[in-house]
């Protein structure tokens, strides 16, 4: 299997301040990866690194093949980056700046020209090709970001929150943009704060927090291994929730203190079940009653993350 | 995807700079403006209290030029700085576009539009009664040392538009600049000044080439001002050059 993503121990800190504690990573060319993480986790940073827009302060990477510091031209040749915000001039049409990013891959004035054209017909911007980019949607100027990445047909593909910022809509049309991409037979490397986006879109997912990799696998994977089932319990007041609430700190993945509820993962199994029940409430009077259901991903992030303030809902 | 020749990257990226520039409207607007209204405002209503021995506006065309020239240079820094904090760098960087030829893109548009700007200067000057006297040896000089003023203030706001955090520092920073025109023999002979100042204007770039300007234009003697005036803009030029380089390397050095 050939890796288009490898690293190994990735450290990063600007002053004080330790971004990436240790990052390990490693993606199979052809196949979607996910970094998924809350705001801070240091995503933006692992993929600059990968990039080459940032030297690394440790440990050592290669994508496509080629050392990201030793080799920064050729990890350059090979791939492309798309970053939270959008790399087009406002006061180009759409065409004006696809030619651009052409003429400066090293494509030949018709080249540009006719890729231009071809990645404005596959983005669905043929219609608004002589606008200029300013007068364009949120969801088209990603579009065309992400066609004026694609211009020079890197074969590892990096997009940097793809959707952050997007409506529903234009969310959804991205996805489809994104799905289409690997099918092309690129590797795309994309980082989000959305557990569905990674869900959708990803083979493999790696969860980080706090500058490092805290679980990585498929979304089926991570569900299974961090429990495929969530035991949501109804307290009977309070002063029982709170307790319980403070019992189980970071196990906890679900919380409303109006319905009295906490929610934790688990297998689901009779005896796992019982044991949480037995630990939690001994007196058997603080569980008013249970109930267990699938977990989605979003419980797998939550007890993977460490929440920094209490979720008040 | 291998990347452009350093000749194509410059020429690439002087385009854009040419295109956007052209699609500024307020760009636009300050460089037909400002030529006409500085003009106006100099010779009509300065012009008739300052004596400098010839009509004011045949002593003046030299020191608008220049002042339009120096207030240029706040929209060359912006646009620096604009593409520095915009998420364009990212791109041009992962294309492996160099430093220079970022920068030598904006230079290129800041001297085209320069050079328009002094062309209406002329337009405006000749309109109002401006009649110069050089031939066209004197008038090639002309050329010469406005150009090369122009470039060498272009690489000047580029750097500080390396070095400017937001493009509205960057405007700011290129006050100084602004700054020059006036305590020089630009609009009034520096012998009216007093000594302290007189030793500053005397001694700093904008006087040899103002005494250059006006004395080639007006086929009078300038005895070795056009040199001090190359070997002004030339140090400034490379020195502001390897600053860009140094500047645009630290920040972007992560």
């Amino acid at each position: 299997m050939s890796l288009a993503v490898e690293a190994t121990g990735l450290t990063k800190s600007y002053g004080k301040l330790d971004v990436l504690t240790g990052v390990d990573l490693a993606v199979p060319a052809g196949s979607v990866f996910s970094l998924l993480g809350p705001n801070g986790a240091g995503k933006t940073t692992a993929v600059r690194i990968l990039a080459t827009l940032l030297r690394p302060d440790g440990g050592q990477a290669r994508v496509a093949g080629y050392d990201v510091i030793r080799q920064r031209r050729q990890v350059r040749g090979a791939v492309s980056l798309t970053g939270q915000y959008a790399a087009v001039d406002e006061l180009q049409t759409g065409a004006e700046n696809l030619r651009m990013m052409g003429r400066l891959s090293g494509l030949s004035s018709a080249a540009a020209t006719r890729r231009a054209a071809e990645l404005l017909e596959r983005f669905d911007l043929t219609a608004a090709g002589n606008r200029r980019a300013g007068t364009y949607s949120g969801g088209m100027r990603r579009r065309l970001d992400l066609a004026a990445g694609l211009v020079g047909s890197p074969s590892v593909i990096f997009l940097d929150e793809p959707t952050t910022g997007l409506d529903l809509t234009s969310r959804q049309a991205m996805w489809q943009v994104i799905a289409g991409l690997v099918s092309a037979g690129g590797t795309v490397f994309l980082t989000t704060q959305y557990l569905e986006e990674a869900d959708q879109l990803a083979d493999r997912i790696a969860v980080v927090d706090h500058g490092r990799v805290v679980a990585e696998g498929t979304p089926t994977d991570l569900k299974r291994r961090f429990g495929d089932q969530r035991l949501d319990l109804e307290l009977a007041d309070r002063t029982g929730w709170e307790a319980v609430a403070a019992h189980l700190g970071g196990r906890v993945v679900q919380r409303d203190p109006e319905r009295l509820t906490l929610g934790v993962t688990t297998d689901g199994s009779a005896a796992h079940v019982r044991a949480v029940l037995d630990e939690i409430d001994p007196g058997r009077a603080a569980v008013r009653r249970f109930s267990l259901h699938s977990a989605t991903l979003d419980d797998v992030f939550l007890a993977l993350t460490t929440v920094k303030e209490p979720a008040h809902v | 995807m291998s990347s452009a020749t350093v000749a194509t990257q410059w020429l690439t990226m002087g385009g854009r700079s040419l295109r956007l520039g052209r699609r500024n409207v307020e760009a636009i607007i300050m460089s037909l403006v400002l030529p006409v209204m500085l003009m106006v405002v100099f010779v009509y209503l300065f012009g008739g209290a300052i004596d400098t021995g010839t009509a004011y506006v045949t002593y003046v065309v030299p020191g608008v030029m220049l002042l339009c020239v120096t207030f240029g240079s706040g929209m060359t820094a912006g646009s620096v700085a604009n593409d520095m904090t915009g998420g364009i760098i990212d791109r041009l960087r992962s294309l492996d576009v160099g430093g220079p030829a970022i920068l030598a893109g904006h230079v290129a548009a800041s001297v085209a539009r320069n050079v328009f700007s002094s062309a209406l200067v002329f337009g405006v000057a000749f309109a109002i009664g401006f009649r110069p006297h050089a031939s066209v040896a004197q008038w090639l000089g002309v050329a010469g040392i406005l150009v090369l003023t122009i470039t060498a203030v272009s690489w000047l706001a580029a750097a500080l538009g390396l070095l400017a955090s937001s493009p509205e520092a960057a405007s700011g920073y290129t006050f100084g600049i602004t700054f020059l025109p006036y305590a020089s023999s630009a609009f009034v002979p520096v012998d009216t000044m007093p000594t302290w100042l007189r030793g500053f204007a005397e001694h700093q770039p904008i006087t040899p080439i103002t005494e250059s300007l006006r004395g080639l234009l007006l086929d009078q003697p300038v005895g070795s001002a056009p040199w001090q005036a190359a070997a002004w803009c030339l140090g400034i030029m490379a020195v502001s050059i390897v600053a860009t380089a140094l500047l645009f390397r630290s920040k972007t050095r992560g």
